[in-house]
């Protein structure tokens, strides 16, 4: 592995990692769709700060994009206030004005400047290398990575110092706001550090896997922990995996290294979506098809408690007959019968399905409820 | 004049009330939700908010805490504005106006109570936890420090809730519809909890929607009905002319109610009100 290539993945984890933090908050707020709009619009933002300090480098286009950022917010909120737009008809139409706009401004104006649209999109991790911080003579490694890991300790400091706020707002905004946590001051402030986190990372990794980042690996988070320290850790795991892997199947592949992380990202996703302990696709499944026989069991057991001694028992408890009077599949009947027995509830005499006592009480203990 | 009454009783009185409501307006937009409200809540006691649906009895609440700008008038606080006496008052909010998936648990929430006391930065230590774990215990959730709360029946929620308010230490506790759907357990522990705060000399306010249980329950009530019908003590004002001006034609379902059905509830509530 040369050193360009270690810096790349650096340069990569650390983007994912600053994006998925506070994109725990924006989960958990249900806001994950700011991310797409605040990650666009700073675009409008790049461009106006250039024009005014017209050069590429300043960090007043830093200033500039994470205004507008905060901007989009406040003008989301100003539409939605007004009532006569829904909240996500209302991000939908604020930034692509302020995008479209961007991009209007960059073709007509800038298009020799190193503001092109492919990279507003995706990015150039793979230039990352090239623009190094050098001090006094020495290379002290791409600016990128001092950029990035500036606003990755950022983000830190930020949630660090305000986890309990955060926490409160998010949760109970009505408290929050009762106890003098003013849920206004903390949502702005957060706003803020996503537009920050959304301009660094625009640079090196382009607007939509801003998007990614900010919102796959807090999902997958959210469904592996029930604790939000935890859902903060997690969430960076799954950024530093998808950057990691994303970068080789960049290498492997030969294609865009923030396409492939952002596709990596929405892998890890599916994947945990799929088999999260406990919440994810195949647990729930699996959950409902144990019910589903547990259901049956108990059925069976009310039913022969109900005709169990009578009369009725040849025809009704009959192992060839039961299924008919459940109205149920042969195969099915016969197979909760089998499961019923093995689970110790019932036994068979001359064919008649007969409870044990653990099935009387079972069958009682249904028909309570 | 804060200072816990020890269980003996003095009468409410109006001159130093512990909230004093004056020709509150709130609007949304330009519709009024409420109308030029005055109302003196004495020290010490349990009022119910009753009203039809739409009447503003939340909006009342949520402006007394300052939630709301109101259009006009002022909330006071023991005398002064609400912003300054913030530690004064805890407040209990509709339980479905929180995500309970949130990823935290039991304690964590019940420890959200002393976050105003601690103020920002601080985090909870030690003895947060302790008072946490105390006011679990008054509502019988001492064993589900540690579960997660998307894990809670509705009642459950309701005490975690309640327990968080506990923690808060206020002189003054505004609950938001805490018997609203609840178990018979949880009612049960809310109606205790609601005695021993009035024993300690706090002031409750609780925006309550069942007529039947007022009576038994409270000792003081306001019908409200975008404009104030009534209040005052529960014997002279829950009357069935203040109820007929509060909710119109509709106030025939406080007697539609089987007899039998209506004993149950009057002997249960008796019942509690003794145990307290």
């Amino acid at each position: 592995m040369s050193t360009a290539q270690l810096e790349i993945q650096l340069v990569a984890a650390v983007v994912a990692v600053a994006c998925s933090l506070p994109g725990v908050f924006l989960i958990l707020r249900r806001m994950a769709m700011m991310s797409d709009a605040i990650s666009h619009a700073i675009l409008f933002g790049i461009v106006l700060a250039f024009f005014v300090v017209e050069d590429i480098t300043s960090p007043f286009l830093v200033v500039g994009a994470a205004l507008t950022g905060v901007l989009t917010v406040s003008l989301v909120e100003a539409l939605h206030r007004t009532r006569l737009v829904k909240a996500d008809a209302a991000i939908g139409l604020v930034f692509p004005v302020l995008f479209s706009i961007g991009v209007i401004l960059i073709a007509r104006y800038a298009g020799n400047v190193h503001l092109d649209i492919d990279a507003v999109l995706l990015g150039e991790l793979a230039f990352a290398p090239f623009n190094r911080f050098v001090v006094a003579g020495y290379d002290l490694g791409p600016i990128s990575f001092y950029v990035m890991g500036g606003i990755l300790l950022l983000n830190i400091l930020f949630i660090a110092l305000f986890y309990k706020e955060l926490k409160l707002a998010s949760f109970d905004a009505g408290l929050a706001a009762a106890i003098g946590f003013s849920p206004t001051l903390i949502h702005y402030a957060l706003m803020t550090q996503v537009s920050l986190t959304a301009v660094g990372a625009f640079d090196a990794v382009g607007s939509i896997l801003v998007v990614a980042l900010m919102v796959a690996p807090p999902a997958a988070a959210y469904l592996l922990t029930d604790r939000l320290s935890r859902m903060l850790l997690i969430s960076a795991g799954v950024g530093i995996a998808s950057a990691i892997g994303g970068y080789w199947t960049a290498n492997l592949f030969d294609v865009n290294i923030a396409g492939s992380m952002a596709s990596m990202a929405g892998l890890i996703f599916l994947l945990v979506y799929l088999t999260a302990p406990g919440r994810g696709l195949i647990a729930v499944a699996r959950r409902n098809l144990h019910q589903r026989w547990e259901f049956a069991q108990r059925m069976l057991a009310v039913h022969l408690l109900h005709h169990q001694g009578l009369p009725e028992a040849q025809q009704e408890c009959h192992v060839h007959s039961v299924h008919e009077h459940l109205n149920w599949e042969q195969e099915f009947a016969r197979r909760v019968a089998r499961l019923a027995e093995k689970e110790g509830l019932i036994y068979q005499e001359r064919g008649l399905l007969l409870l044990t006592g653990k099935g009387r009480d079972l069958a009682e203990e249904a028909m309570l409820y | 004049m804060l200072q816990p009454q020890n269980g003996t009783y003095n009468p409410p009185t109006l001159n130093h009330p512990a909230i004093k409501v004056e020709d509150l307006t709130v609007a949304y937009h330009d519709k009024p939700a409420l109308w030029d409200i005055d109302l003196l809540v004495p020290q010490g006691v349990l009022l119910a908010i009753v009203g039809p649906n739409g009447a503003g009895k939340t909006t009342l609440i949520k402006a007394m805490l300052g939630l709301l700008k109101p259009v006009a008038g002022s909330v006071e606080v023991f005398g002064r504005p609400y912003k300054e006496q913030r530690k004064l008052l805890a407040y209990v909010p509709q339980r479905r106006s929180v995500d309970w998936d949130f990823p935290t648990n039991v304690l964590d929430v019940v420890l959200m109570g002393r976050y105003g006391a601690l103020g920002w930065f601080k985090r909870p230590g030690k003895q947060d936890r302790e008072l946490a774990r105390e006011a679990l215990k008054k509502v019988g959730m001492e064993d589900f420090a540690r579960r997660q709360i998307s894990e809670l029946s509705g009642g459950q929620q309701q005490r975690v809730f309640l327990a968080r308010a506990l923690v808060q230490d206020a002189q003054v506790y505004l609950m938001d519809e805490p018997f609203q759907g609840v178990d018979a357990t949880t009612e049960r522990t809310i109606v205790k909890l609601l005695q021993e705060l009035r024993a300690a000399g706090k002031t409750v306010v609780v925006v309550h929607h069942d007529l039947q249980t007022v009576t038994d329950y409270f000792d003081w009530v306001m019908l409200l009905n975008v404009r104030k019908i009534a209040s005052g003590p529960v014997g002279e004002m829950f009357t069935e002319e203040n109820l007929r001006l509060a909710y119109g034609g509709r106030v025939a379902f406080l007697h539609a109610r089987p007899k039998e059905a209506e004993e149950r509830i009057k002997g249960e509530g008796r019942r509690i009100k003794d145990e307290g």
